[in-house]
């Protein structure tokens, strides 16, 4: 019954979705208040009964009700019931539902938040929504229904694939999503501008927290993602450009780009066009990210195989949506008149320094992931895009990236002289030059990492010189500073914060770049020195879990005769699924980890492969540091104030 | 044919190639002319369907094929990391254990441990497996387009930048240095704080 009952849900959603497709962008194109006002009322509506669905779903899920298939393919009575719950959206079918729930959430958060907005512009952007969560919510229900029923019920269901029994990942994709989805609304204010003909700076205030919640969020969502590869496929690797990777990294670096040039328009009017164009461009990369992964194309040749309706249906919304989009966009911004004008070097040059650079990274990543597929189709050869190409492609584009963005936020607008600039920035210089031979000198010859770790350095002092600058250190009393500084707009700490972020990412990945692992047979008892330590196996177990068994070994890490860690790294083996699974062993410090995976044991030796990661566990803190800048800039008062600006004044207008 | 059907004519071909490959590495540095025995196509197909489903299949690697030297190994190491596991979904021969990936860093440590220089293991490699093994795609003409793509994409925007501006000529962002009558109104708007 309550399956039924998620399906109904979800066809009444459907129904609202089409009516929120047409009902508001008819009363705005006719300017019929009422027509328009419908738009948030059906957005909440739809929300509802989205969430009921879900809500239903997770029933059939938590209850592991065996006569829903989709719970017979990816459950069983013997899992944890966090992972039952959180095993709802680790599949296709629950995964596409929780999209088009996170879609329908912003859709009622435009229309709770958008009190402020022109009726028309909001009316247009409801329609918008509505049109974009039609399209999925068909997409569930012709082809991917969750709720399908299966008669006799099998005894029990058939398990989870056990490397999805993880906390990471039944927190990644909602996170993932709510990014992808933010970018959904950035593309419908976009859409709804390009009907207007009309962008201006109370539009840019609009798109501005949006972008920037979307790409908190995807920040987020990218780096969880990449932790769990980090401990769970126990490689010690954290980001393999993968195309599955690279899917959710296409509408980042598209939605960072958007993300400065929304500043643009809302600080200068300038840069209009192509902000709406980045606008478009970064839902269509989350689009086409949906597509990859969803219909397997690059990822697993042999789940597309299996039914690749799904696939033609999401290429066929990804057209429809981008050509519609990218037609609109040819066909109307012609007609948006260029305004706020500026020198090459000065804020806005930075930003447009800043896009076109990430720009480019991004079509390097697009691409280096399509470039396969496409030359196998074209020509039959077949060729391999992997980590060596990117990082050869991408690092000579990040550099001078990196290298502008501590220089770029001390511009002055409009007109800006780079020179005193620099002057400010001299001591950055010399504590990444510092960074760098100081690498050298300890590390032996790593150019690259002593390049990336100078790189850090001067984002982390460009920052800190940033926000010095701004209260005006050495030009005034340091008390008077330090209360200028508190008192900076939170967009201002905001950027600074982020920015340190990627620094902090930076300083990661360069640590990472310095790792050292040994593959190594160990008897019982034995022990290897490695990265300093003396690392002593007392012994391998067996063990017993809730729903597997495992092997488990600990290791004593020894230093100068001293226990200083013990670390259990397992094998465990499930027996529904009959999948194996290496759980790495991982102790965590400021300096780095240590990283301790178990293999095979034979002749009554046990293989170890163990990994010393200087600084690893910054790449991730790094990203939260992103996000917690996003957040800050998010919470600034001109953001939470300002925003009815443009009701009074188009009031002021119509009276006039 | 259909967009779709020559992605599943692609997907069989992927996986011929890998028996194929495996035909070769179960013969060691065999020559490339050993064929898989049709009657064995079916069996290993699955074997390689069931091996590609999930990374989870991946143990973590084997001390049976290590170097002694540890220069050596370093580098046997620094090869493996840029060659495909070709059955694999997108791991390098280091850091995958699926067979073929152990096969092939044996062939890479066979060869480094005869002293070829990395470029002749790679070559090695590279003329028994295809370009498909190579995980940095080497230059030819199919692949031109691919190691342009950073300095066309460059290109192209600073060309679409010079164009933007050149068209949306502004009439001049006003004079360098403020006038006299506005650099009286600005004292007078800051005024003396003293005062």
């Amino acid at each position: 019954m309550i399956p039924e009952l998620g399906h109904f849900a979800l066809i009444l959603a459907a129904m609202l979705a089409i009516t929120q497709s047409f009902l508001p962008l008819w009363g705005a194109q006719r300017g019929d208040v009422r027509l328009m006002a419908s738009g948030a009322p059906l957005a909440v509506a739809g929300f509802i009964a989205i969430g009921i669905s879900f809500a239903a779903l997770i029933w059939a899920y938590a209850t592991n009700d065996t006569t829903v298939v989709n719970v017979v393919a990816n459950s069983h009575s013997a899992k944890p019931m966090l992972f039952k719950i959180t095993g709802t959206w680790g599949n296709h079918e629950g995964s596409m539902i929780l999209w088009v729930l996170v879609l329908a959430g912003c859709s009622a958060a435009v229309a709770g938040f958008g009190g402020s907005l022109p009726s028309a512009l909001q009316a247009r952007v409801q329609a918008v929504m509505g049109m974009i969560s039609l399209g999925f919510l068909a997409f569930i229900l012709f082809t991917s229904n969750p709720f399908e029923r299966i008669w006799p019920p099998p005894p029990d269901g058939q398990g989870l694939n056990p490397l999805l029994q993880d906390i990471g990942l039944a927190i990644h994709p909602p996170l993932l999503y709510l990014g992808y989805v933010g970018y959904a609304v950035t593309f419908a204010f976009a859409v709804a501008a390009l009907i207007e003909g009309r962008v201006d700076a109370a539009w840019g205030r609009w798109v501005r927290p949006w972008s920037l919640a979307a790409w908190s969020f995807l920040t987020m969502g990218i780096s969880i993602g990449s932790w769990w590869a980090y401990y769970e496929l126990g490689w010690g690797g954290y980001w393999f450009w993968d195309p599955v990777e690279n899917a959710s990294l296409l509408p980042w670096l598209a939605g960072t780009a958007l993300l400065h040039s929304a500043i643009v328009v809302e600080k200068r009017e300038a840069l209009k066009v192509w902000t709406v164009l980045l606008a478009l461009l970064a839902f269509a990369l989350s689009l086409l990210g949906t597509f990859l992964v969803r219909s397997g194309v690059l990822n697993s040749v042999h789940s597309f195989a299996s039914d690749p309706a799904r696939g033609i249906f999401i290429l066929c919304l990804l057209g429809i949506y981008v050509a519609g989009a990218f037609a609109l966009f040819a066909w109307r911004a012609p007609a948006m008149a260029p305004a706020g004008f500026f020198a090459p070097i000065s804020r806005e040059g930075g930003i447009v320094l800043n896009n076109l650079l990430l720009c480019s990274i991004t079509a390097v990543v697009f691409v280096g992931t399509l470039y396969p597929l496409f030359l196998d189709l074209l020509t039959g050869q077949m060729i391999s895009v992997g980590p060596p190409f990117f990082n050869a492609a991408t690092a000579p584009l990040a550099l001078p990236l990196v290298m502008a963005m501590a220089v770029g936020p001390m511009l002055a607008w409009k007109r800006a002289a780079l020179w005193p600039v620099l002057q400010r920035l001299w001591w950055a210089a010399c504590v990444a030059l510092l960074a760098f031979i100081l690498t050298l000198a300890l590390a032996g010859w790593h150019v690259l990492s002593a390049l990336g770790f100078a790189c850090a350095f001067w984002l982390l002092a460009g920052a800190v010189a940033d926000i010095a600058d701004r209260a005006g250190v050495g030009r005034t009393s340091l008390r008077n500073a330090w209360n200028r500084a508190r008192n900076l707009p939170r967009a201002a700490w905001g950027a600074a914060i982020s920015h340190a972020g990627v620094g902090v990412t930076i300083l990661g990945i360069s640590g990472m770049g310095l790792a050292t692992e040994k593959l190594v047979a160990v008897p019982p008892g034995g022990s290897t020195t490695f990265a300093g330590y003396e690392w002593r196996l007392e012994g391998v177990r067996d063990f017993v879990g809730p729903n597997f068994t495992a092997r488990k070994a600990t290791i004593t890490v020894l230093r100068d005769g001293r226990v200083v860690h013990v670390m259990e790294p397992s094998k465990r083996y499930f027996p529904i699924g009959r999948t194996n699974t290496t759980e790495a062993a991982i102790r965590t410090s400021p300096a780095g980890d240590l990283y301790a995976v178990l293999g095979e044991e034979r002749d009554g030796e046990a293989v170890l492969r163990l990994h010393n990661n200087p600084l690893a566990p910054w790449i991730w803190l790094g990203a939260g540091i992103m996000a917690l800048g996003a957040a800050f800039s998010l919470s600034d008062r001109r953001i939470r104030i300002a925003a009815p600006a443009r009701r009074r004044k188009d009031e002021a207008e119509a009276a006039a | 044919m259909s967009f779709f059907d020559a992605l599943r004519r692609r997907a069989r071909a992927w996986l011929r190639r890998a028996a194929g490959a495996l035909g070769h590495a179960s013969g060691g540095a065999a020559p490339a002319a050993m064929r898989p025995d049709s009657r064995w196509a079916g069996p290993l197909l699955l074997a390689f369907a069931l091996l590609c489903v999930s990374p989870a299949f991946a143990q973590i690697g084997d001390t049976t094929y290590r170097l002694r030297d540890p220069v050596q190994e370093q580098r046997a190491r620094e090869i493996g990391k840029e060659l495909r596991c070709l059955v694999c979904q997108n791991q390098s021969i280091e850091d995958s254990d699926a067979s073929l990936a152990r096969d092939l860093r044996r062939i890479v440590r066979e060869q480094v441990e005869r002293g070829a220089s990395n470029e002749q293991v790679m070559a090695f490699v590279h003329e028994r497996y295809g370009d498909f093994v190579l995980l940095r795609p080497p230059f030819k003409w199919s692949t031109l387009l691919l190691w342009a793509t950073p300095a066309l994409a460059l290109l192209g925007g600073l060309f679409a930048i010079w164009r933007a501006r050149r068209v949306a000529a502004p009439a001049g962002i006003g004079p360098l240095e403020l006038t006299e009558a506005e650099r009286q109104r600005l004292a007078a708007l800051q005024g003396d704080p003293k005062a």
